[in-house]
């Protein structure tokens, strides 16, 4: 049963071919060529150093929005809000960004807390409804994303300022772009954000296996009941995982502001970095690496997949093998019995073979 | 019996990915064949998040693109193509893939792209670039703009000749430079024809709010105008919804479109008095053939008026009386001779009212 120890990478590794594989046949089913289809996927992602810096680029937002969701998670709370948590950490760090004139040394830390805080708030909405009167985050947070929707875009329009449905351009102290990223990369809109990203996953482990209160919010996820009994403080910890959470949500955001767009443009439907993240946070199994990992995943499959039209196939299909490598992670269970029951009858073979001699 | 099975199944992957290393192989080598050949033109454009099917800009800037295509015996797919953008974040890499298969014009659709294409223009000098709605001042990149005001001048006669109450409204989308050719067009159209009449003027500050063009036009038609003319995208939808309850309820109001023929969204009720029509296809259709001739307009604002028929009054024209229709027809010949110059923007509507 030593297969047992594998579960955790094999069940992901396992999806992620199944979702490929289902893609292809869509893509053969259609009409189209999967052989040419998966070369320009490949091609897309590692092809050109411009498409690895895009990829990159869009590595680090889903990264903070895969933690965030995680993080809750691992209190045994849903953040669905991740969505408008970066929507407000994105307003509030590109509000940072071309309201003040300081030095970079203090300019982008405070247009990055800003975000954080602004994510945080938003989170602790839920947070406090959930601990206090037991109302199902789910269905909060859901709507708190509507809320945050629609009230960034008019406090844009009414505060911040819009020309051509976008605010100025963040100041280059608050500018995560990096020339040299940038140049390295041929020119693709790669920024320092990675980084930050990379040490929010290094962060997100600390807090939660290093310190007492990730001690207790890891508790509090197993079992309710039992960590009250041991004399923690369930609300508390509800509310602060949320928190958390929002913060990582919010720094998502200001990947966006401070990094790939350095502004905001009104939305007129969500980004889609929320829901990504909840996509990252199930197939990184809500574990550090496995975060950073299963963004980079995304992150090449959404860049690569714009390549695939040049063979004419409709970028439509990437999400066709993104939810179907969700559906067989989610699925996990189906799959350990598969394989629970092919090794069990081939280690009962290998017994019996044994006991035969 | 277990092993073989494991066997042919390992056998079977291997075939399929050495199918699938081989289709890699073939692939690489066709791109590599198709760039050799330097004489077809190759033209791509991108489409931003509303996709090549959004019964406008897009669906209109491919049709265009699809005419002049067809024309020159390209092959959808490698002689003229579209990149759709699922995200904003789309935007520029899609841009770079067309800049990199060395395409000789690539076309961003809508003003919202204006950055990306002036940020991919700057890194590759030897592309030409066009861009719809906005203009992008390099070398390299050729402004589409129309001259929006004198197809609003048309569609404000309509409106000035049809009017019983002496009262029309203009709900603009957000108010802006762009906006602003349509409002003063309409209101010089308006006042040209008749002068007694009131023109409503008010802003959304919103492309995409149904429910607040649906508020302004109830207080417009509140107020006893019974025609508005709308330039508001997806705002101007709500324009469409009140005026069809307050029709079903037997007043006598209408809509004036906008960007092309909108008489199906004014159906069953028949509210669509007319519209104004922005010909992006042949807006698109006209780059791309000076590209191609050598003639490609790079650094140029390109403006589209009536003239070259880059807008217009809509095709159906069921709802408008013949006598208006010379009308009509008149001022359109007055325009084309030079003798009205339709102001564009406050001030010059100004002092066009001054001078009727």
């Amino acid at each position: 049963m030593k297969l047992e120890r594998f579960y955790g990478i094999l069940i992901p590794i396992l999806s992620i071919i199944l979702g490929i594989a289902v893609g292809a046949i869509v893509m053969i089913a259609g009409g189209y060529d999967a052989g040419e289809g998966f070369y320009q996927l490949y091609y897309g992602i590692f092809g050109e150093p411009y498409s690895i810096g895009e990829t990159l680029r869009a590595t680090a937002p889903l990264i903070f929005a895969g933690l965030a969701v995680a993080f809750a998670f691992r209190t045994g709370l849903f953040n669905i809000g991740v969505e408008g948590q970066v929507l407000v950490g994105w307003m509030v760090a590109v509000w940072i960004g071309i309201s003040f004139d300081l030095p970079t040394a203090i300019h982008l830390p405070l247009a990055l807390i800003g975000a954080g805080l602004a994510g945080a708030l938003w989170a602790a909405v839920p947070g406090v409804l959930k601990a206090v009167f037991h109302v199902h985050e789910v269905i909060t947070s859901i709507m708190m994303n509507y809320i945050a929707l629609y009230l960034t875009n008019d406090i844009l329009r009414r505060y911040i300022g819009i020309t051509n449905e976008r605010t100025e351009t963040v100041k280059e102290s608050a500018s995560l772009a990096s020339t040299f990223l940038s140049e390295l990369t041929d020119f693709s809109r790669l920024h320092n954000g990675i980084f930050v990203a990379v040490l929010a996953a290094a962060v997100f482990w600390f807090i939660l296996w290093k310190t007492t209160l990730g001690y207790e919010l890891r508790a509090v996820g197993f079992n309710k009941s039992a960590a009250e009994y041991a004399g923690m403080s369930v609300k508390r910890n509800i509310v602060l995982s949320f928190v958390i959470s929002g913060v990582f949500a919010g720094l998502a955001g200001a990947m966006e502001g401070l990094g790939t767009f350095q502004n905001m443009t009104l939305n007129a439907s969500f980004t889609g970095v929320g829901f990504d993240g909840i996509a990252v946070a199930l197939l990184g199994a809500n574990n550090p690496i496995g975060v950073v990992l299963a963004a980079l995943l995304f992150a090449g499959l959404n860049i690569g997949g714009l390549s695939m039209q040049q063979v004419g196939i409709p970028p439509e299909l990437i999400k066709i093998i993104i939810a179907f490598i969700i559906i067989f992670v989610a699925s996990g269970y189906a799959i350990r019995l598969v394989i629970d029951r092919f090794t069990t009858k081939k280690d009962m073979a290998k017994t019996s073979k044994g006991a035969g001699k | 019996m277990k092993k073989k099975s494991l066997l042919a199944l390992a056998a079977t992957g291997f075939a399929m990915s050495s199918v699938l290393a081989a289709c890699g192989g073939d692939e690489k080598e066709s791109n590599g064949g198709s760039g050799g050949e330097k004489d077809s033109f190759k033209v791509g454009m991108v489409t931003d998040t509303g996709g090549v099917d959004d019964k406008s800009f897009n669906q209109s800037a491919w049709e265009g693109l699809t005419k002049f295509g067809k024309e020159n015996d390209l092959k959808e797919g490698t002689g003229y193509k579209y990149l759709q953008s699922a995200k904003q974040s789309d935007y520029q890499p899609n841009l770079q893939q067309l800049a990199r298969a060395k395409y000789d014009l690539i076309l961003g659709i809508g003003f919202l792209m204006a950055e990306d294409i002036n940020k991919v223009a700057t890194q590759f000098k030897d592309n030409n670039f066009a861009i719809v709605d906005m203009v992008v001042e390099q070398p390299n990149v050729a402004s589409i703009v129309f001259k929006e005001q004198e197809g609003s001048f048309l569609v404000g006669v309509v409106a000035g000749l049809t009017t019983k109450t002496d009262k029309v409204g203009f709900v603009g989308g957000v108010n802006s430079d762009l906006i602003k050719k349509f409002e003063s067009g309409f209101k010089a159209g308006v006042k040209a024809v008749n002068p007694e009449a009131e023109v409503l003027v008010q802003y959304a500050e919103d492309f995409n709010a149904a429910e607040k063009g649906q508020a302004i036009a109830s207080g417009m038609y509140g107020k006893k105008a019974d025609i508005i003319y709308h330039a508001a995208g997806g705002t101007g939808v709500g324009v469409f919804t009140e005026a069809k309850n307050r029709k079903k309820n037997g007043e006598e109001v209408w809509v004036i479109g906008v960007d092309r023929d909108q008489v199906e969204e004014g159906m069953p009720e028949n509210v669509t008095l007319t519209s104004m029509v922005k010909r992006v296809d042949i807006a698109v259709e006209k780059v791309a053939k000076d590209t191609k001739d050598g003639k490609f307009p790079g650094g140029k604002i390109v403006e589209f008026g009536l003239q070259d028929g880059g807008v217009d009054i809509a095709p159906s024209k069921d709802n408008i009386s013949e006598d208006i229709l010379t009308k009509v027809d008149e001022y359109k010949k007055k325009m084309m001779d030079g003798e009205i110059k339709v102001p564009a923007t406050d001030d010059e509507y100004k002092a066009y009212e001054a001078s009727l």
